[in-house]
């Protein structure tokens, strides 16, 4: 009974053609360029505000060489926050509930911030490692486990990501199974199984737009101690 | 005006095979299509002065669709 409920993560595939690619490039659609128009329609002008707001909060605790990296986590944050949300529509498919999409995000990026770390001010980078006022005998337990948080940051990024949201759906399958089931037999019981259902699908949405969120301001943390 | 140069929704059922044999179906062709049918779709009901929720819960409803097409085997057991 369990292993069916799992399928609803493998990507089916018509024609040849896996539905993941279409859910990766359906959000572009929904993302239309804004023309050169004074006003623009309300989807460009909702859409320029949105973008204004998550890259001024993105890039102001950044200097002035972390805002190259505007374009790429800007977009980011779109992407995932566009396929969060649709994944929560019936019948469509979420990529990121897979963990190779979401370790082939997080890990070249992550590695990006510590290469340019090391790469302009290594010292400084590797300084990081021992925070400071650290009592001496403790020093070298201490650089071990920083230097280990500092690897398991891209696992924990990707990890955190998929996690949260194959345990959101995989939640509101099993409960609205639940709820359909129990409806012959004891129809109070499914109405607060239905009710636990609606509260559940506004939390999925929440943390839909929370985890792309947080995957985000991460990277940009990371950044922030490397630029 | 001549058939080739008509548009889908101006064909009448009868000549539909003979315009569809009048198309262009290389690649560049049908990307030029589709970039039409999406420009014509987002100019009349997205790229309007007073669009509301319409035209975009359209579009999110034609893809749940699709997925439920492409889930179809899949789910029919």
């Amino acid at each position: 009974m369990n292993l069916s409920f799992f399928d609803q993560f493998t990507s089916p595939c018509l024609l040849g053609i896996p539905l993941i690619l279409i859910s990766l490039l359906f959000p572009a659609l929904l993302l239309p360029s804004p023309d050169n128009r004074w006003i623009t329609n309300r989807l460009s002008t909702l859409q320029s505000w949105f973008l204004h707001l998550v890259t001024k909060q993105l890039m102001m605790p950044l200097n002035k060489k972390g805002h190259k990296w505007a374009l790429i986590l800007t977009s980011l944050m779109t992407f995932l926050l566009m396929i969060n949300l649709l994944g929560l529509l019936p019948y469509t498919f979420t990529p990121t509930t897979q963990l190779s999409m979401n370790m082939a995000l997080a890990l070249p990026l992550w590695l990006a911030t510590l290469l340019t770390g090391m790469r302009n001010q290594p010292s400084i980078s590797l300084g990081h490692l021992l925070p400071e006022g650290t009592p001496t005998p403790l020093i070298p337990a201490l650089i071990l486990i920083e230097t280990t948080s500092l690897l398991i940051r891209p696992l924990a990024l990707g990890v955190r990501l998929t996690a949260n949201l194959t345990a959101g759906h995989l939640l509101i399958q099993l409960i609205s199974t639940a709820s359909i089931a129990l409806l012959p037999t004891i129809p109070t019981v499914s109405i607060l199984t239905t009710t636990i259902l609606l509260l559940l699908t506004l939390l999925e949405v929440a943390v839909a737009m929370i985890q792309a969120y947080v995957f985000v301001l991460l990277l940009s943390l990371y950044l922030q101690e490397n630029i | 005006g001549p058939l080739s140069e008509r548009r889908l929704m101006d064909v009448r059922l009868g000549e539909l095979p003979v315009w569809l044999a009048t198309r262009n179906f290389s690649p560049q062709g049908l990307l030029g299509g589709l970039q039409k049918a999406w420009s014509s779709y987002y100019d009349k009901y997205i790229n309007v002065k007073r669009g509301g929720p319409a035209g975009i819960s359209m579009l999110l409803a034609g893809y749940c669709l699709l997925s439920y097409g492409w889930n179809y085997q899949h789910i029919s057991k």
